[in-house]
């Protein structure tokens, strides 16, 4: 009754799949527009653009750090503004679509003539917009911590690079005398390239790899992938899947009897936000990040308190959230020591200018324009926050990368 | 021993899921004819009945039970729904069908995600699915023999109404031959609605099952969709035998690709053996013999 017609219909079916997903892959670049600034400096505001998705997969997560860049430009104004000129901020969605990522900020730059724009969240969402920022001479600051192996003259990175998080984290697990270790991750660049430089690293250490499994990112079966830690009765396990995915890894460790007890797991994409959405009591588990609500510092109180007044006493803080709301602070701090707010001149400034950040003190480097942080390690309580079991007392320098350790060969597999 | 029980242990479990998501499609897709590219989203309704039934009752071992019937009539009166404003309008016509319900696919997604956020929400599992026993090495848990009896129990009662049922009757009359059927009285447009609401509801009981590995999050649904047609059209269109030998064969493929490869990998594995099937015996598994002159 249906054969020849369905069977027509089937391969529509699958020719359409192929072709939405393809569609999602179109790629737009500013190549061509000009690189003459049309930024207007002369009345008593200045406009900075904030690009993060609030609509699609990533809004959850963008929008706490379109809040915390809203809190920073208030806070700004009612202290006197950016060399004496109010913020006037003006708000772009991403939609979670690195394309449109690309279209928002070649309109912020080129039309609505922002000095500087402030978001992205996803390495895809960073890479669409590099070649518009540096084809307009423009300036981005990206707040989230990354696989780093990039620096552009036109970004400003105030998240970690793999050198301040994933490093750190190798370090802590040679400091408890981790022996064997298991690397479980999302089937996308951030892991891949954290798990290849935590290869190189672990034989340097002289740490055993016993296993490396990877899931799609729309993918939350971990079961049969879990099943092998079983088997390798790792020491630590090292967690660098994403989003939804972790629900259900953290499940099935549970489920087949796995506990921090027996092979503790160290993450770098759970935080304060995502512990308490496990479905899963996690009270042990821990995170390697450079920022904790639990960290104390006069400027975290003034930040937490400030935030909670504003947003909601029930709004947890993060290292995303604090990474942007310094930027923010960094990007005044860097107008103010240029005396301008032409690119060129605030790059001539760059290296040295610092902000006492929640986080700590943070300074610019001005050779690849990331920032100096110190490495924690955190481990959760039972209220979700996180203690401090790990510091590298020191901030460390960013290493994009990689050039300073001499077990990292980018050409090995 | 284990690298042989725990894909194919694992395997099961992963193709009672499909079986649950395709029984429903069976229904809708083989026996109607209807391509509703919606159905993982009934899926993801599903799991969030499950979700929002644990904020009522909050006794966890109790809750997931509770869930199944609210599950299944959150995703059936979906689909019914769906059925009476969309999908009755465009009987002979699947293509449209297909493309207005990838769209109405889209519209639940970001319901789900207005309504409940895109970060997705926790469920707990009840005390009595935690742990798991030692088969050969594997710790097979609980969670996963649960799933497969419900698939089981799902299956049957399915089979059941189909089989000896009056409206499992007028159902597999309807699908032979709808003009006819209507000359004996038996009303098509009621079943075609009533097949509807029990094959969406199915969707709604999968979501119970995939609410317990996952949580919940408005994307649930896709990750099985796909999978959930292959098996359908693999089994071969118009009865349940052929649906229940490809869920499982699917599943179990998958695992121990996934062994010997990487979870990606898998997929695509399974993808081409399915592909190469196909070319073999385009009509699937098992065909039906049918009256109808079509």
């Amino acid at each position: 009754m249906f054969s020849p017609r369905t069977r027509h219909v089937i391969g529509t079916v699958v020719a359409l799949t192929a072709t939405i997903s393809l569609s999602a892959c179109g790629n737009k670049d500013g190549e061509g527009s000009a690189a003459e600034s049309c930024v207007d400096t002369s009345g008593d505001t200045i406009k900075l653009g904030f690009l993060n998705s609030t609509s699609g997969a990533m809004a959850i997560s963008e929008q706490t750090v379109r809040d915390s860049l809203t809190l920073a430009a208030e806070e700004i104004n009612a202290d006197g503004g950016i060399l004496g000129k109010e913020i006037e901020f003006v708000e772009e969605d991403g939609a979670s679509d690195p394309a449109i990522f690309a279209e928002k900020i070649d309109k912020l730059l080129t039309s609505d003539c922002v000095a500087a724009v402030f978001g992205g969240w996803t390495s895809a969402s960073r890479k669409a917009m590099l070649p518009v920022v540096e084809a307009n001479n423009g300036l981005l600051f990206y707040p989230v911590q990354y696989e780093g192996l990039e620096a552009s003259e036109n970004i400003y990175y105030t998240g970690a690079t793999t050198n301040q998080q994933i490093i750190p984290a190798m370090d802590f697990l040679a400091s408890e005398g981790v022996e064997t270790l298991f690397l479980a991750g999302s089937d996308y660049v951030f892991p891949r390239t954290a798990n290849k430089i935590i290869k190189q690293y672990a034989a340097d250490l002289g740490i055993e790899i016993v296993g490396e499994e990877y899931v799609p990112l729309d993918d939350d079966d971990w079961t049969t992938q879990v099943a092998k830690i079983v088997e390798a009765d790792p020491d630590f396990v090292f967690n660098t899947i994403n989003g939804s995915s972790n629900v259900g890894f953290i499940k099935a460790y549970y489920e087949q009897g796995l506990s921090p007890e027996t092979s503790p797991i160290i993450s770098v994409s759970i935080a304060e936000e995502e512990a308490p959405a496990m479905g899963k009591d996690v009270t042990g588990q821990y995170a390697a990040w450079n920022y904790f609500q639990s960290v104390e510092s006069p400027a975290n109180e003034v930040f937490i308190n400030a935030f909670k007044e504003r947003f909601g006493s029930d709004r947890p803080t993060s290292d995303p959230m604090e990474a942007a709301y310094t930027s923010l602070y960094l990007y005044k701090n860097l107008v103010e020591a240029a005396d301008s707010f032409a690119v060129d001149d605030i790059n001539e400034s760059a290296d040295g200018v610092s902000f006492d950040a929640p986080e700590g003190t943070v300074t610019i480097d001005g050779e690849n324009h990331h920032i100096a942080k110190t490495g924690l390690i955190g481990r959760i309580n039972s209220d979700n926050q996180f203690d401090i079991v790990w510091s590298s007392e020191e901030p460390i320098e960013p290493d994009p990368f990689l050039e300073g350790y001499d077990w990292w060969d980018p050409s090995a597999e | 021993m284990d690298s042989f029980t725990t894909p194919l242990l694992a395997g099961t479990a992963t193709g009672a899921l499909l079986l649950i998501a395709a029984l429903g499609l069976a229904l809708t897709f083989g026996q109607m004819g209807v391509i509703n590219m919606a159905h993982g989203e009934f899926l993801m309704a599903g799991a969030y009945a499950t979700y929002l039934t644990q904020q009522v009752v909050t006794n966890t071992d109790v809750s997931v039970l509770v869930a199944l019937p609210v599950a299944f009539l959150v995703a059936g009166l979906l689909g019914l729904l769906l059925e009476v404003t969309v999908i009755s309008w465009m009987y002979r016509r699947p293509l449209d069908t297909l493309l207005v319900t990838v769209g109405v696919g889209l519209v639940l997604q970001q319901l789900a995600k207005d309504v409940f956020g895109a970060q997705g929400d926790p469920v707990r599992t009840p005390g009595w699915l935690e742990g798991n026993i030692d088969v050969f090495g594997y710790h097979w848990p609980y969670r996963q023999m649960f799933t497969i009896v419900l698939a089981l129990m799902a299956l049957t009662a399915l089979a059941a109404l189909l089989k000896y049922s009056s409206f499992g009757r007028q159902i597999r009359a309807t699908v032979q031959n709808r003009d006819l059927a209507e000359t004996v009285g038996i009303r098509t447009r009621t079943v075609d609605r009533i097949t509807f609401f029990v094959g969406s509801g199915l969707a709604g009981i999968g979501g119970v099952a995939v609410s317990l590995i996952s949580g919940t999050n408005p994307r649930l649904g896709t990750a099985y969709i796909i999978s959930a047609f292959l098996v359908v059209v693999a089994g071969g269109l118009g009865q349940l035998k052929g649906t229940v030998i490809a869920a499982f064969a699917v599943g179990i493929a998958t695992s121990f690709f996934a062994d010997w490869t990487s979870a990606s990998m898998a997929q695509v594995a399974t993808f081409a053996l399915v592909v190469v099937f196909l070319q073999v015996r385009p009509q699937g598994l098992f065909v039906v013999r049918s009256r109808g002159l079509a």
